[in-house]
């Protein structure tokens, strides 16, 4: 009996990291940018063209790292095109995130039919030359850490190492503490010497990275292929995290591990035969979330100048 | 002749900058022309390409209709969306708000039995009031809880996407052997002329008549008038009513609001109730107009997310929204067509309205490109 409860706690915990991990360095991406004052909601459309790229490149190279390397790298010009729009032409950061969203999708299903004849899925990467998965097999068989160890892919851990880097840049180091003045009171950092525009071109650059390394996470480990509606709202989904989270990495790795969590937890629920029907256990991370931010976590303040473009106001 | 060409210039400049209809044209066409590279780099004709869109847009009287079809409910989720921006909140849970509306509309047109006349106004306001209860819920989690709007609209999208699919796999409501719910009453039926259609006499008659025949081929209803009665309704409400004042207050600055004594909390969850029906409008009138029923969803099918670009390209006016509706659904109606005539994506029509969208981004940007024309014109 307490094995079985101890093996279902594992198998919950192991879906939980499965869910979370995508969402994780999505909405990492969106702390970046949005700590330096650049609204993200362009975060769906940077992930699929990550998942896009990851799938594509893990397809044609055959090495997990290069198309995992390459979808943050994808991820990141593309974001450079909202760091244009926002940060050099004062752009409507919501309306360009929007914009990126559409693009985003537009971008990948145009290139899939290009690249793989006229298919809005790219074809399947071979099982060999998906994200490997450093602790299989580590751990004795059926034991509480197999349990939830044995099957996770390498983006698992490495989203977790991100979550302590980002931390640490943002709060320990000095360019950290100029990327949150930036966000805080441009103004103020600008007099200080502090160069605003090159810092949000860097932060809204690396939240697409991020977001390419979420999608990637996806299409490289959790399936393995990209297909239209593989990324249908997680970009939100990290997009709301980081906001439930307060603008903080460690609050969004809560937040997604919250939401992957209950998503872990309607899996656990489906398999067995219950008289709940899977469509109403489905509800239940998003019926969670919104529980949990009315009952616990209360208001959240974003970065003070989130969403303000900035502008110099004499050039002498 | 250099003369004549900075004159075009400059008053393309004032075109673009003073007023914002003329600012959306030039962005539109740029989203076109971006759209047309990316087509000419993939190996397509864009000439052709668009020939191609247009024809399957204005070429014969079904396509006009189905266009017209395609824009009404991004119409309505446009509008819903603009209304919300209009007093200062982001609603991203149109999608959601659609779903509500569309089952709704679902159950009360098959599970009620009402005379003509009767059952439709009942269905549509049955399913606005529901929809308008679920955009409502997010206003008023922010208005007691502080829950942003765009998080708790995020949640209540899906909880509303696998609300329906519960319905639909519910005995009663289920059709059997299909994943779809049984369709509703012809007394709900909006569709012109249904039943005629089917009759021997209908169909001989419009066996005589080609451009009826071709016309009514597609179900052709009243939604599309709806909506445009919606836009000159918002307009009002927003410019010539107390209500509007006092929405707009709230939107422009709360807190200034506040101080005039506006009941601040209230006005977010009135405002979050109307965006919340309007989309719940485009999802009723989908069902009795069109679809008549409701089927299982794997994915969200992007009516509330189409509707956003719509809202922003019509700068949230009423008014731009008919047209934005329009152009949105003559796109994707006429740009489905490039892929069986000559294999070439459609996807090009999201570049096309990412584009569009992102040039609206950045009025600066077209600005300064044109004003750097005209001070280098002037040196010369």
């Amino acid at each position: 009996m307490m094995e079985t409860i101890f093996s279902n706690f594992a198998l919950i915990i192991g879906t939980t990291l499965m869910y979370s991990t995508p969402l994780i360095y999505t909405s990492l991406g969106g702390v970046l940018a949005e700590n330096s004052g650049v609204i993200n909601i362009g975060l769906e459309g940077m992930m699929i063209i990550g998942a896009f790229a990851g799938a594509t490149l893990g397809y044609f190279v055959g090495n997990p790292w290069i198309a995992f390397i390459g979808a943050g790298v994808a991820g990141g010009i593309y974001g450079l095109l909202h760091a244009v729009a926002c940060v050099s032409f004062g752009a409507n950061q919501v309306v360009s995130g929007i914009a990126i969203n559409f693009l985003g999708i537009g971008v990948a299903l145009f290139l899939s039919r290009m690249f793989f004849e006229g298919a809005t899925m790219t074809k399947s990467i071979p099982l060999d030359f998906k994200m490997p998965r450093p602790l299989n097999g580590v751990f004795p068989d059926g034991s509480f850490l197999n349990i939830i160890l044995d099957n996770q892919y390498a983006t698992v851990y490495v989203a977790l190492i991100f979550v302590l880097l980002i931390w640490f840049f943002l709060y320990k180091t000095k360019y950290g503490l100029r990327l949150r003045s930036v966000g805080e009171h441009p103004t103020a950092a600008d007099t200080l010497g502090i160069n605003v525009i090159r810092i949000r071109y860097f932060a809204v650059i690396m939240s697409g990275v991020m977001a390419g390394f979420g999608g990637a996470a996806m299409s490289l480990a959790i399936v393995s292929n990209f297909r239209p509606t593989l990324i249908s709202g997680h970009g939100f989904i990290a997009l709301a995290a980081m906001i439930f989270g307060k603008w903080k990495p460690q609050g969004a790795l809560l937040a997604c591990l919250l939401f992957g969590g209950s998503q872990g937890l309607a899996v656990f629920l489906g398999q067995f035969n219950f008289e709940i029907s899977s469509q109403l256990i489905s509800m239940l991370p998003y019926v969670i979330t919104i529980v949990v931010l009315i009952g616990f976590v209360g208001k959240s303040a974003a970065p003070a100048a989130d969403g303000i473009p900035y502008e110099k106001e004499h050039k002498y | 002749m250099k003369l004549k060409f900075k004159e075009i210039r400059k008053a393309l400049y004032i075109f673009a900058t003073e007023k914002t209809i003329g600012f959306t044209l030039i962005a539109i066409f740029l989203g076109l022309v971006i759209g047309a590279i990316f087509l000419a780099i993939a190996g397509f004709n864009p000439f052709q390409a668009y020939g191609i869109i247009l024809r399957g847009i204005f070429s014969k009287p079904s396509y006009i209709s189905y266009t017209i079809i395609r824009a009404t409910p991004l119409i309505l989720t446009g509008l819903s969306i603009a209304f919300a921006f209009k007093t200062g909140l982001f609603n991203i849970g149109a999608e959601g708000q659609y779903i509500i509306g569309s089952v709704v509309a679902t159950a009360a047109g098959y599970f009620l039995h009402l005379p003509l006349f009767i059952h439709i106004p009942v269905v549509i306001i049955s399913a606005v009031v529901a929809a308008g209860i679920w955009g409502g819920l997010a206003g008023y989690f922010k208005a007691k809880f502080g829950v942003h709007e765009v998080i708790s609209t995020i949640m209540l999208n899906w909880i509303a996407l696998y609300f329906q699919n519960f319905l639909i796999y519910t005995e009663g409501f289920q059709k059997p052997g299909g994943e779809t719910s049984y369709s509703i009453q012809p007394t709900a039926n909006m569709t012109i002329l249904k039943a005629w259609k089917g009759s021997v006499a209908g169909r001989e008659w419009l066996l005589q008549h080609p451009f009826w025949k071709d016309l009514l081929r597609t179900p052709m209803n009243w939604g599309f008038l709806i909506a445009i009665l919606m836009a000159v309704l918002v307009w009002f409400i927003l410019n010539k009513t107390a209500l509007g004042y006092r929405l707009r207050a709230v939107g422009f600055n709360k807190f200034a609001a506040e101080y005039g004594g506006i009941n601040v909390n209230k006005n977010l969850i009135i405002s979050m109730f109307i965006a919340g029906g309007l989309a719940g409008l485009a999802g009723a009138l989908q069902v009795v107009g069109v679809s008549h029923k409701v089927t299982l969803i794997a994915a969200m099918e992007g009516y509330g997310f189409d509707g956003i670009a719509v809202a922003l390209i019509a700068n949230s006016s009423a008014m731009g929204c008919i047209l934005a509706g329009l152009l949105f659904g003559a796109l994707k109606y006429g740009g489905a067509k490039i892929q069986p005539f000559m294999r070439a994506p459609s996807e090009v029509i999201s570049i096309v309205i990412g584009s569009i969208v992102f040039f609206i981004s950045i009025p600066k940007l077209i600005k300064l490109i044109l004003t750097k024309k005209i001070k280098k014109g002037g040196t010369k």
